[in-house]
């Protein structure tokens, strides 16, 4: 009798959960907000340092809600966190190629215009993006290069190529085994290879592949560290000469530095990239994360982002508030788009990028 | 019949002590029954599930592959490192706790309890911070840094490298391997190795026969406690090793995160719970009982 009753209570238990889990998904049409409609605390889902405090301050002050924050290295291992689903993430930044991979994936919901009146802020070149026809789904969040960082008080000039990260010959003459950090990113790190081997970082050729596999592998025994967040870091602190890495990041340490340093895109191209504001599909407080993109494209907030990180803004109405030295800035605003190359979504073929990177470190 | 009556009360008594019992363990049930044999029961299956080609993991058409790949060189690698790595980190482990814990258990008790304070207050902070620490310590201008050159012994960089993940390893788990080590040497009856010096067995010899045989539960026991987590070893990779030349934590990692291969990252720590399980077996086998 007791077994039975211990049995039954612990099938009642299991229901309820099972019945929990099971009503989300019934839920099909997405939560309509209004302007400045809060629905909740905002969990936001970013890359490190790439938010000013002071204007997440501002939004909760203006707001009355609490901000989390969580911050990821790569985009695949934000996929990886939010793919599971009920990850409690409102907002997350995705780049281009990310973007598309959400929405095939129906992961992200799309922007409601009544919730965002400062959309229109954004500037044309991001109104009708390749990854986000229309702009539907998401909204420019700020947009820079992928380069490479280099202590040039220590190297004095050195030839502006991926060389640096993969050479033995050029780690051998400017003393850099051992001082060298490597993007913790699939799509960046075998795409700074493809483009050190002459071809594009959206090659869906195995073989070429399997080539910048080998390249990576080869440097694995003189660099110091992949490492996503603080390249910069080690590279003021006199740890390593040269870092792969973004370009505000890059600007921002290297302020740090008694050093002198430069960043540059190497000759053989590098990667030009768009991070947009997304709110998921399954977010507990999407009202929150609308208002929240509000408040980032009004055109002194985005500015203020701007002057904060370092990275151009896509925010057209911002420009006007932008400190002249930043707009001046080529590293921030490149006059040469020439050699920059979109990552895009190589679909099927996405998941060799990252087997081929953790095949060659490990 | 009284005698039956009896024995039914004390069968009803019996009955009502084991509900109690379960009752009063339930709340721990549930919490291990939610948090770790459901859990675990997920890792199994996910081992034995399909990876599709976005990187999703289904469960359906079940397979072994995730196993078959166990085989590959990568994964032979990492583990020989990783088991290379957690054997070193031990045996250092075991030299320098041995002679530590022998000198604590023969002080007087005020003196000893003062020590093993003093062994124990690095948990006090958190391990991740303290790892993080260590990055400080021996950075090119750090302080160990400083004092390995000082001494004339190299350049003393080893940050990034694995003397680094050791040295953090070490400095982790050492008071795993001196705390068991110090229950057991403490609980000797020091009048054997009396009687052995008596029967003119060199002090060396004393401690080859009587001390060491004495104290290898608390050996095992120390070995298996730095073994297991050093063999798994995650965050110190990471942080000291700068994250490349994976070891078995952080490949493991890597395939849930980054190559998003759930099944390979399932079988993988099936794998290492088959190690720990047998590590654990050991242990309570041999040193379990006399702790």
């Amino acid at each position: 009798m007791n077994k039975w009753m211990r049995l039954f209570a612990l099938v009642c238990v299991f229901s309820v959960t099972a019945a929990a889990c099971g009503s989300d998904e019934e839920a099909s049409a997405f939560k309509q907000c209004k302007v400045g409609e809060t629905d909740g605390d905002f969990n936001f889902y970013n890359w490190s340092e790439y938010m000013d405090p002071d204007l997440i301050t501002a939004f909760e002050e203006q707001f009355g809600v609490t901000v989390t924050e969580d911050f990821y290295p790569s985009n695949e291992e934000m996929f990886g966190r939010v793919e599971v689903g009920a990850s409690g993430y409102d907002m997350i930044i995705p780049s281009d190629y990310m973007v598309s991979i959400l929405i095939s994936e129906a992961m992200i919901q799309p922007v409601q215009a009544a919730a965002v009146p400062n959309k229109p802020n954004v500037s044309e070149t991001f109104e009708d993006p390749p990854y986000d026809p229309g702009a539907v789904y998401t909204s420019a969040y700020q947009w820079g290069t992928t380069g490479i960082g280099v202590d040039i008080g220590v190297t004095g000039e050195v030839p502006h190529t991926w060389g640096l990260l993969f050479d033995a010959g050029l780690a051998e003459e400017f003393g850099l085994a051992g001082k060298i950090t490597i993007l913790d990113d699939p799509r960046e790190t075998m795409g700074a290879a493809l483009k050190y081997l002459g071809y594009s970082l959206n090659s869906t050729s195995e073989s070429e592949l399997a080539e910048a596999e080998q390249v990576i592998a080869d440097a694995v025994s003189r660099v110091a560290a992949f490492d996503s967040d603080q390249y910069g870091d080690l590279m003021v602190t006199g740890e390593t000469i040269v870092g792969h890495g973004y370009s505000g990041n890059f600007l921002w340490d290297f302020e740090e530095g008694d050093s002198e340093y430069d960043y540059f895109v190497p000759d053989e191209g590098g990667t030009i990239w768009v991070d947009n504001m997304a709110v998921l599909a399954d977010a507990p407080h999407p009202c929150t994360a609308f208002a929240f993109m509000n408040f980032l494209l009004d055109a002194e907030n985005g500015a203020q982002l701007t002057n904060f990180n370092w990275y151009a803004s896509p925010n057209a109405a911002s420009e006007q508030f932008i400190d002249q030295e930043v707009l001046d800035n080529t590293i921030i605003y490149p006059t040469d788009m020439s050699k920059l190359e979109f990552i895009s979504d190589t679909g099927d073929f996405e998941i060799n990028f990252t087997d081929a990177l953790s095949r060659a470190r490990s | 019949m009284p005698a039956v009556a009896t024995q039914g009360l004390e069968h009803q008594a019996e009955r009502a002590k084991s509900r109690q019992g379960f009752l009063l363990g339930l709340p721990a049930i549930v919490y291990l029954l939610v948090f770790f044999v459901i859990p675990l029961g997920i890792v199994i299956a996910y081992s034995f599930a399909t990876r599709t080609r976005s990187g999703r993991t289904e469960l359906n058409d079940w397979n072994v592959e995730a196993y078959r790949r166990l085989g590959e060189d990568v994964v032979r690698a990492v583990a020989f490192r990783s088991l290379w790595i957690a054997v070193l980190t031990t045996v250092v482990c075991l030299v320098l706790a041995y002679p530590l814990a022998y000198f604590i258990s023969t002080r007087s008790p005020a003196v000893r309890n003062m020590m093993l304070v003093g062994v124990m207050i690095p948990f006090w902070s958190n391990f991740l911070i303290r790892t993080y620490a260590w990055r400080v310590l021996l950075d090119s201008d750090g302080l160990f840094t400083q004092m390995v050159s000082a001494v004339g012994l190299g350049d003393g960089r080893i940050l990034f490298t694995s003397n680094a993940v050791i040295l953090g390893l070490v400095y982790g788990y050492l008071p795993f391997m001196v705390l068991p080590l110090y229950a057991s040497i403490e609980r000797i009856d020091w009048s054997l190795v009396e009687g052995a010096r008596d029967l003119y067995a060199s002090g060396w010899m004393a401690f080859r026969r009587v001390v060491w045989p004495l104290s290898r539960p608390g050996v095992i026991a120390g070995s298996i406690l730095v073994f297991v987590p050093s063999f798994g070893a995650f965050v110190t990779p990471a942080i000291l090793g700068g994250n490349k030349k994976g070891l078995m934590g952080s490949y493991i990692v890597d395939q849930f995160l980054d190559a998003r291969n759930g099944p390979l990252g399932a079988s993988l720590s099936v794998v290492v719970l088959g190690v720990m399980l047998v590590g654990t077996l050991i242990y309570f086998r041999q040193g379990g009982r006399t702790l």
